[in-house]
């Protein structure tokens, strides 16, 4: 077995109960596609910002209403804005999407393991996202980007449901113009007006231009994606060592108390979420783990 | 380790120096047709006389026919619903203009005393403790309870029907986790406690307690007791390799026969006294002016504990089962370097069905395809 853990950026010493939130606000929310919003918050006290690592999360909690463990969507060189792209399905998403700017909300974190940029230097990298799995990658994007010269081949592959599940349309738009990033979007269903390509993810990767033997890959969305995706990037060559994969398990305290999130020996929360792929590939395989 | 007798009636000044000093005692009572741990004042309070019987998916209390104060074995209670409470208000918060403050829980209650912690029971404790206080976080209320704790062991006079902490390791002589360990001896006429002390705050504590030097036959005596004790254990389960193969046991066609017995009903793991498991509530009163977060017990058996949108990660019962046995016997030694079972048998006994861990185990290494006679059960 083999662990990932790079240094988070400057990681900031957490309250002696780790069940301590500090105080935000919400700062502004946008809807993203029809159930999916992003929202961005700030320090209520205008304290520094908590520094993250692409691939961490936060634990959300809405007065009253709950706690939700949601991945940090925004630019890990911009922390003062701390930016979450949330999907409205449960009790505490709603709420979180019925907040007005201003209001407070309680966050703690960051919480889990970030993605290996470090260790992916010079390689060409290839990051693979389903749904709203693109939300915890788009900081190793961003981070990807500004250090666009340490890398080789840079790949985002993304696929959703359908065109209107979508995320970062604009965003997307000006990834897409760029020569120094390729990027290809599929759907599971092609609605009117879709030009693009449609059908699962994984049948992106044989279209897209990369050295499987120097590349990293970082795959992020339903399970059922993040399995065949990882067996398609192997059967293309890339070394299953180099495959880094974010899951979601249902979570309550975000450091190894509760039981939840536990996946065969792993605690989601404090041993992943980003796992390296040999290391859960056998418990992938098996049914209701 | 000095050994030490404080007689039958002495004891009560163990008692009264322990109330005199600001202990709340918890420990032995009967209530509800059972021996559960609860608030005792006086020696009166134990089970006097009183021993239970358990089974399979079976408890009863019988009369022993002596005094013994300590004449029974494990109940369905274990210390942690004193360490780890099965419900308990984490914060407050109140309303604020836009926001919100939160009000932190007063730490104010009385340190407390256990009285007649059983070997298996230390151990459960002591794997807790690696959860929940000596990882990279500390769950700051477990901490404080249980450093402010004083444990007061006994040594099991006899074996229950449903033991096997033998075979973890885990018992029946208190080797660790106390702060003073008594073998109960009934010789005849004669009734006192073997007494050993483990920290200096037992021995402090003894300075207030009428007691003398052990003599050798009483010594002989008490491990007598232990020995006989170890040597009918109820049940027993082989551990070698065990590990390793669950980890190779996750299709075993024998999970579908624990699954068409087990009711899901999540017993096992509330009379656990290593499972650690918690889910959080939040609530707010009518005004929606005040809210509460409260942490509760939790089971790995029920539909909404491995719930993501979209589904039950575990649906189906084999898989909640798989998880706990495996998670008990395996998955835990490599998250907490233990086992998470320290065969105290309270799960084969406040089963409704009388679902046995230990009988589960042989039944999958039997089953497990591809086994080789000989090579995986027990030589």
């Amino acid at each position: 077995m083999e662990t990932i853990p790079e240094k988070p950026f400057g990681q900031e010493p957490m309250s002696t109960d780790p069940r301590h939130f500090r105080a935000y606000r919400m700062k502004r929310r946008w809807q993203e596609t029809h159930d999916t919003f992003t929202i961005e918050l700030a320090a209520m006290d205008g304290s520094e910002p908590v520094n993250f690592a692409p691939g961490q999360f936060n634990m959300l909690y809405v007065f009253g209403q709950g706690e939700v463990p949601i991945s940090i969507s925004g630019d890990p060189r911009q922390p003062s804005a701390l930016t979450h792209t949330v999907r409205a399905v449960g009790s505490a998403t709603k709420s979180l999407r019925r907040l007005k700017a201003g209001e407070g909300l309680g966050v703690r974190g960051p919480y889990g393991s970030p993605w290996p940029l470090e260790g992916a230097r010079g390689n060409d990298v290839v990051v693979v996202a389903g749904g709203i799995g693109l939300a915890p990658l788009r900081p190793a994007l961003y981070e990807l980007l500004h250090r666009r010269a340490d890398y080789g081949q840079i790949v985002l592959l993304y696929g959703t449901r359908s065109p209107t599940d979508i995320l970062y349309r604009k965003e997307l738009a000006r990834w897409r113009a760029r020569f120094d990033l390729e990027t290809l979007i599929t759907v599971d269903r092609a609605t009117d007006g879709w030009h693009g390509h449609v059908g699962v993810v994984s049948t992106l990767i044989s279209k897209a231009s990369f050295t499987p033997a120097n590349t990293t890959a970082l795959i992020c969305g339903p399970e059922i994606m993040i399995r065949f995706t990882a067996l398609a990037l192997e059967k293309r060559g890339v070394t299953p060592e180099n495959i880094y994969v974010s899951l979601e398990r249902n979570m309550k305290c975000a450091v190894g108390f509760c039981g939840h999130c536990q996946f065969g020996p792993l605690f989601v929360c404090r041993d992943g979420p980003v796992f390296s792929y040999p290391r859960v590939k056998g418990l992938l395989a098996v049914r209701e783990v | 380790m000095k050994s030490l007798v404080i007689e039958r009636t002495d004891l009560e000044k163990l008692f009264s120096t322990l109330v005199g000093r600001g202990y709340r005692l918890i420990g032995p009572t009967l209530r509800e047709a059972a021996i559960v741990y609860g608030e005792i004042k006086t020696v009166n309070d134990l089970p006097i006389g009183w021993t239970d019987g358990q089974a399979a998916g079976q408890y009863r209390l019988q009369r022993r026919g002596d005094a013994a104060l300590f004449g029974y074995n494990l109940g369905p209670h274990s210390w942690k619903k004193e360490n780890l409470p099965p419900s308990l208000r984490l914060f407050s918060a109140e309303r604020r203009d836009q926001s919100f403050v939160i009000i932190e829980e007063p730490a104010d209650e009385l340190p407390m005393a256990f009285i007649g912690a059983r070997s298996c029971e230390l151990h459960a404790i002591s794997i807790q403790d690696r959860v929940l206080m000596q990882g990279p976080f500390v769950d700051p209320t477990y901490a404080r309870r249980r450093n402010q704790t004083l444990v007061i062991a006994v040594n099991c006079g006899q074996a229950g029907g449903t033991c096997f902490c033998v075979s973890m390791k885990s018992g029946p002589q208190a080797t660790q986790g106390f702060d003073i360990a008594l073998t109960e001896v009934l010789d005849g006429h004669r009734h006192y406690f073997l007494t050993e002390v483990g920290t200096t705050r037992g021995a402090e504590i003894l300075n207030d307690v009428p007691h003398r030097a052990a003599r050798d036959v009483e010594k002989a005596a008490a491990q007598r007791i232990v020995d006989r004790t170890a040597a009918t254990m109820g049940r027993k389960l082989y551990t070698g390799g065990l590990k390793e193969f669950l980890y190779s046991a996750y299709e075993n066609p024998h999970w579908d026969d624990v699954a068409a017995r087990c009711l899901s009903c999540a017993n096992c793991t509330m009379v656990c006294p290593t499972c650690f498991c918690t889910t959080v509530e939040d609530v707010t009163d009518l005004s929606g002016a005040h809210a509460e977060r409260w942490q509760k017990w939790d089971s790995c058996f029920t539909a909404d504990f491995s719930y993501i949108h979209g589904g039950s990660v575990r649906s189906s019962t084999k898989s909640r089962y798989r998880q706990w046995l495996t998670h008990k016997l395996a998955t835990w030694m490599d998250q907490f370097s233990t086992p998470g079972c320290v065969g105290c048998g309270r799960c084969i006994t406040w089963c409704p069905t009388g679902i046995d861990i230990t009988q589960e185990v042989v039944s999958l290494r039997e089953r497990q395809p591809g086994r080789k006679e000989q090579s995986d059960g027990e030589p």
